[in-house]
Formats: C-alpha cells, structure tokens, sequence
C-alpha cells in the first residue's frame, strides 16, 4: 500500500476563503429573490384576472424617470465602491450621496404615482385584484429600497464623521451588493408590472 | 492506543478552568446573552425536545379520540386545533430547530472553526424561532379561554384558503398561525445564512470541500436549500395577511383570486421541506453508520453529488400533493415523473449506506439501532411515496390515513429515529458523559415497536377508506380494531419517549465519563475535549483528508494518501 508514492498537498500552502459577509449577502439574496419570485408569479398569474377596473392600461404609466434614476443609482454606487478601494474615501462619499439622491427620487417619484393612483383614480389595495398585486409586488420592492436607504444612510453618516476607512471597503461592497440586488429586482418588477402587464 | 494521540497536540488549552462559582442568575444570563455556537445549538435542541413533547401529547390527545368508535373525549372544534397544532408545531418548532441544532453544534467542531459565521446572527435567528414558537401557543389563552382552547389556529397545518379568509375564519386564530410562522421563518432563513457563510468560509486548513466531512456537507446543502424553500411560505403568508388585514384579493374567488394559487405557493414550499427536515437524518446516517460499521463510508463523491441532486429535484415536484384539484394531464405527468426521479438520488443513499455496513464490524450500540431501523423504515416511505406519486393511485387514496401512514413513516421513521440516534451518538460530546446503554436499548425496542403499531397498520385503515382530519366515525365502518391498534401503538411510543427524556436528564448527572472520543470516531469534533471548550480548538487544525482523525490514529496508513 504505502509503495504508492503520492504527493500529499503541504498543509503549509496558502489557505485562503471567500469573505464570510460576501457569501452572507449572497444567501440574502438567493431568499430575498425567491420571495420576490413568489410575488411576482403572483401577479403574472393574475394579470387581467380582476373581475372589474381600474385596470393597468387605464390607470398605469411608465415611471420612466424614476427607473433612469435607480438605474444609474447601480453605477454611482459602483463608482463610490471603487473609489474606497483606492482610499479616495472623498470621492467615495460623494458616490455615495449621489447613490441615495438617486435612491430617494425614485421612492418620492413612487409616492407622486401613488398618490396619483389613490386620490385620482380610486385604486387601493382592496379594490379589485390588480391593486392587490400592484401594491403589493411594487410595495415590497420600495421596501426594499427603503431598507437599503437607511443602511446608506448609516454608512454616509459614518462617513461624514471619518469613521469609514479603506479596512472597510469590503464591508462597504457587500452593503453595495443588497443595492445593486434592489435595482436588479426593479428591472423585473418593471418589466412585469409596465411592460407585459399593461 | 487512541488516547495517546487524542485530542490533538496542543489542541487543547491546559491551564485549569477557574473555579466555577456560578449563582443561577448568572448562569441563566450567560445562557440567555450567548452567542457560542455549541450554547446555541443546545437551546436549539432544548426548544426541539420540548415542542416535541408538546406536539407528542397533542398527538396523543388525537389517538384517544379515535380509538374507539363514537367518541366524545374532547370537543370538534378542539380536534380540528389539536391536528393543527401537532402539524404545526412537529414542522416548524420541532423539525426546523433541529436542522439548526445539529447545524450549529456540530458544523463548526467537524469543519475545525472557532465558531459560526455570524455569532449574533445566530442568536437572533434562535431568539425569533423560540418566540415565534411561544407566539404561537400563546394563542392558546384567549377567545373563548384555556378551556375552549383558546384562539389556537384550526385550519389545518397548511391553510387551505379561502377557509382562512376573514369570512370564514373570524377571530385570530389564522393570525396567529401566519404571524408565529413569518417570524420563526425569519429566524430560519438568518440560520440558513449561517450555515452557508460558516462551512465556506470558515474551513480550517486543509479542509477543502471534497475533505468535508459528510455531515457538515448535508448541512451545507441543507443550509443552502432552506433560503429558497421557507420564504415562497414567508411571501404566501404575507399575502394571506393582505388578504385578511388590508381586503387583499389574492385568495379571494370572489374578486377573481384563486385558492388553487394558494395551494401551488404553499407546496412549492410544503414538499421541499419534507426534505430540509429529513436532511439532518441522512447527515446523522452518514456519520453514524461509518463510525459503527468501522468502515470509511462507502461512495463519498457520489453521496455528496446525490444530495444536491435531491435538493435539485425536490423543488419540481410540489404540485404531487395535489393531484386531486384536476390538473391537465401533461401537469399530472410531469410531477408523477418528477416525483419518482426523487428515487434515483434517495437510492443511491440508501444502497451506499448498505455497502457501508456491507463487510463492516458493526457495533450495536444504541446509536446504530436507530440507525439500521432508519434505513429500513426510510426505504418504506419511500417506497409508498412512488405509489402517492402515481396519480390514478393517488386520486383513490388522496386525503386517506394512508397518506398520514406515509408521511409519518419519514417524519418519524426517518426523522425522529435519527434524531435518537444522533442524540446517542453525541451526547458525550456535548456533556462529557454517556447516556445509559440500558434505558437506550429499552428506549429502541419501545419506539421500534410503538412506532411499526402505529404506522405499519394505519396503512391499512388508509385502504379501508377512513378519511383524515375525521373527529370520530361509527361502530360499523370496520376501522374500529385496527384504529385501536394505532392508538396503543402511540401511547407505547409516548411511553419510549418519556424513558429518553429520563434517560437524558438521568445521563446528564449521572452517565459514564466519557472521555474525549468514546466512539473511536474520524471527525475533528472528537479531537477536543468533552464538553469543548468555548474556543473548541486552542490551536487551529489542520486536516489532510476527510478524516483527519484517522490521520492522526493509523498515522502508517493515512486516509490522505489515497486522496
């Protein structure tokens, strides 16, 4: 047996695994998108369900602008992820502002269509089956978004106090992950609820 | 010879513990603050044990009412909350702590990591699971008081809508159901996160994947496979707050809804859960049978790729439970096949557990019993679950005992069997003693005989056409015998179980010593003391092989020179 002359791997080669809060942030996301799927099977299933209106094509439109702006949010936030990797932590938390301007467009640019779609055309979560799908399936992303800001929040608050350095810059990409995870999720929720569904 | 080489050199941190002068209160405050992995991992256990006693008593409550014809031992309404509340409380307080349990003791000792991933992270995990838990039964005061039982949840463990729509289910009974079970899946999906994070980044060196033990690798799929399974429940129960809270639609037919939409959410998550709960069952198998079969386990690779394959395919298959709402015969067709293509991987299990033991110098001990039983009663579920998975077969038996027959032959004869099991086999390690040999025998052969009592015969009441969920049923029926047979069964195991609990506290003072590694086992948690210290390893390991203490015990025949 032990004529079998084999290369065992030194144990004093480098040992080197992935960052504990990246694969963390990864199983988020894998629950996260499996709830988002859930809902929105939920309203593809329902699409032109409801018995009566308002319906999409009478009340929707397309947020164009809100979608541009949390778009581009994914880019500011790459470009602020990149710079604290540099250690230009200056231009970091200007991306970083920039990145929750974006962010709070968008959700005020989602309380202007709300408040349109309550007070104007009378559609609530309790109407008809169109307004339970779309307030909920849209609800639970600006939830989302909600979330991230205030972890945003927190970290530029940090920031501005001097206390995020460059020893943070992998703490800061995995939080930059969760946002990139939101804007990607608002590409499919857009696309169900203002493209196929209206 | 073994004690020589164990626990690893300089291991181990040698200075004497300082004296331990501990009042109750600060013992009750390290417990309740912790974040050790091993502390977490026991309240786990703890948590699972009571509800498991919890769930056992409302079982046996059911059996005394339909042991005999005509019965009236409790009331209608508080049967129907009795069978909800034992599928309740089995799945997700007894059957999803446990997953965690074993997870949290054992993954971090067997991958050589000081702790788990996210120390806080777990302790709010099982925080949010033991409250969800009381949240639950707290449903149990109020309405109309303890002795109507309360609000407690009547609508069975998966909530058909729309019977739990406001319409139909006034009061709060379905809220706190709905409730209890978004925040122990919370709690759940924090703890999968934790699995995950913790065996890919907190391997010791040395340990690459394919050097992890089989134990830590079923978790790890499990880990994996709870973040996808429990949250389409966590989202259907959100919706169903919708519906009963804010005049949602989703289940409501009335307003275009559908219950059916309910049904498909709630078995995309119902049937690969069966899998997460039997998964810590094929990870305890894989450890227990090796180390008493005194052979390396038989097809590592392919045991590993088997468990994800069953992950994998298990997510195709729900709508098997539901062969009975009329669905289009390519429907019917795809999950009849999906269904039996779950055989090959399980299969490929149970044939390389079987080779393990095949030429192996098997000890029977307690831990193994459970274990060979295991693989017996597990191939039977299996076997009746490819006859469920047949449709024609499954419209006659559909909602029959023969699917309680079935589906309790894996929750208990897999499951519960090697929780036993396991519990056996590790108990040394947690607590430094062993648990009497004696009570465990007479614990085995009462579970194993109760259990066959119970389980085997109400196959056969399932044939002779008694419907689940009935309250009681007439004298002329032909159910009667055998129905009494069933509940006899159930007292026996009630009686098994209680000598385990006496045996498990009666141990916890009084067993043997049971030195570091009483098993002469290969995993590195049996490397430390017994119990480990907070710190588990002083030094951290190194590991060549998939059994590093092979390694270290026939060091002129190691594991890793056939790597």
């Amino acid at each position: 047996m032990n004529a079998i002359p084999l290369v065992a791997t030194s144990p004093e080669q480098e040992w080197h695994l992935p960052y504990k809060g990246r694969i963390g942030m990864y199983g988020l996301i894998i629950a996260e998108s499996a709830i988002f799927t859930i809902f929105v099977i939920a309203y593809i299933y329902y699409i032109g369900k409801s018995l009566y209106g308002p319906t999409p094509q009478q009340v929707l439109d397309v947020p164009i602008v809100n979608t541009i702006c949390l778009l581009s949010s994914s880019i500011t936030i790459f470009l602020s992820e990149r710079a604290i990797e540099r250690n230009n932590l200056k231009t970091f938390g200007l991306w970083w502002a920039a990145t929750i301007a974006l962010g709070a467009i968008f959700l005020i640019g989602t309380g202007i269509e709300w408040h349109k779609l309550i007070y104007h055309d009378g559609l609530t979560i309790s109407t008809n089956l169109f307004g339970t799908t779309f307030y909920s399936l849209v609800g639970l992303h600006a939830t989302h978004v909600v979330v991230g800001l205030i972890m945003l929040t927190i970290v530029l608050l940090f920031t501005l106090t001097g206390h995020v350095k460059h020893e943070h810059s992998e703490r800061v990409q995995v939080l930059a992950l969760y946002w990139h995870f939101v804007d990607a999720v608002w590409v499919v929720v857009f696309t169900v609820v203002y493209i196929v569904g209206r | 010879m073994a004690d020589q080489t164990l626990p690893i050199h300089g291991a181990l941190d040698l200075t004497p513990p300082r004296e331990r002068e501990h009042t109750l209160l600060e013992t009750l405050h390290s417990w309740v603050t912790t974040v050790d992995h091993k502390k977490l991992g026991l309240m786990y256990m703890m948590m699972s044990i009571f509800f498991l006693l919890v769930g056992g008593a409302e079982a046996i409550f059911i059996r005394i009412q339909l042991a005999v014809p005509n019965n009236h031992f409790v009331s209608p309404q508080t049967f129907n909350r009795l069978f909800t509340m034992h599928g309740t409380t089995m799945v997700f307080l007894v059957g999803m702590p446990l997953v965690f349990a074993w997870a949290n003791y054992i993954v971090p000792l067997q991958i050589g990591a000081r702790d788990m991933a996210f120390p806080r992270l777990n302790a709010f995990s099982f925080w949010l699971t033991l409250f969800g838990g009381l949240f639950l039964y707290y449903s149990f005061i109020g309405g109309p008081g303890l002795y109507g039982t309360g609000s407690a949840p009547d609508v069975t463990w998966w909530a058909y809508a729309p019977l739990t729509l406001k319409a139909f289910s006034p009061g709060h009974a379905t809220d706190y159901w709905a409730l209890a079970l978004i925040v122990t899946g919370f709690g759940t999906i924090g703890g999968g996160i934790n699995i995950i994070a913790t065996v890919i980044s907190m391997r010791c060196k040395g340990m690459t994947l394919m050097r992890m033990p089989l134990f830590s690798w079923v978790m790890f799929v499990d880990g994996a496979f709870v973040l996808i399974v429990i949250t389409p429940l966590t989202a259907s129960q959100v919706m169903l707050l919708i519906d009963r809270y804010l005049g949602g639609h989703f289940f409501d037919t009335q307003a275009g809804g559908s219950a059916t939409v309910w049904m498909h959410f709630f078995w995309i998550f119902g049937h690969p859960e069966v899998y997460v709960l039997v998964f810590p069952a094929f990870a305890i198998a894989s450890e227990v049978i090796q180390v008493f079969s005194r052979k390396a386990l038989f097809g590592y690779p392919a045991m590993v790729a088997a468990i994800i394959g069953i992950a994998f395919v298990s997510v195709s298959v729900w709508a098997h439970h539901m062969f009975t709402i009329g669905m289009t015969s390519a429907g019917n067709a795809f999950f009849v096949l999906s269904t039996e293509l779950v055989g090959i991987p399980t299969g490929i299990k149970i044939f390389n557990w079987l080779a393990t033991m095949w030429g192996g110098k098997i000890r029977f001990a307690t831990p193994m019993l459970f274990a060979i039983a295991f693989l017996f009663q597990f191939l039977c579920a299996g076997l009746t679950g490819i006859m469920l998975s047949i449709a024609p077969w499954n419209w006659q038996l559909h909602g029959s005992y023969f699917v309680i027959a079935h589906f309790h032959y894996i929750l208990v004869g897999a499951i519960v069997f090697m929780v036993f099991s396991g519990i056996y086999y590790w108990f040394p390690k947690a607590t430094g003693r062993m648990m009497s040999e004696t009570l465990g025998k007479w614990h085995f052969w009462l579970f194993f005989i109760g259990f066959h009592l119970t389980f085997d015969t109400m196959h056969f009441v399932g044939f002779e056409g008694m419907p689940r969920w009935i309250y009681t049923y007439p004298a002329d029926r032909g159910w009667q015998n055998i129905n009494l047979v069933v509940s006899i069964g159930g007292l026996i195991q009630g009686i098994a179980v209680l000598i385990f609990a006496y045996n498990l506290i009666s141990s916890l003072f009084k067993g043997k010593i049971a030195g570091n590694d009483p098993w002469d086992a290969w995993t590195l948690e049996w490397a430390t003391t017994s119990p480990p210290p907070v710190y588990n390893f002083a030094t951290d390991p190194v590991v060549r092989s998939w059994r590093p203490l092979w390694d270290l015990k026939h060091p002129e025949n190691p594991d890793w020179k056939y790597d």
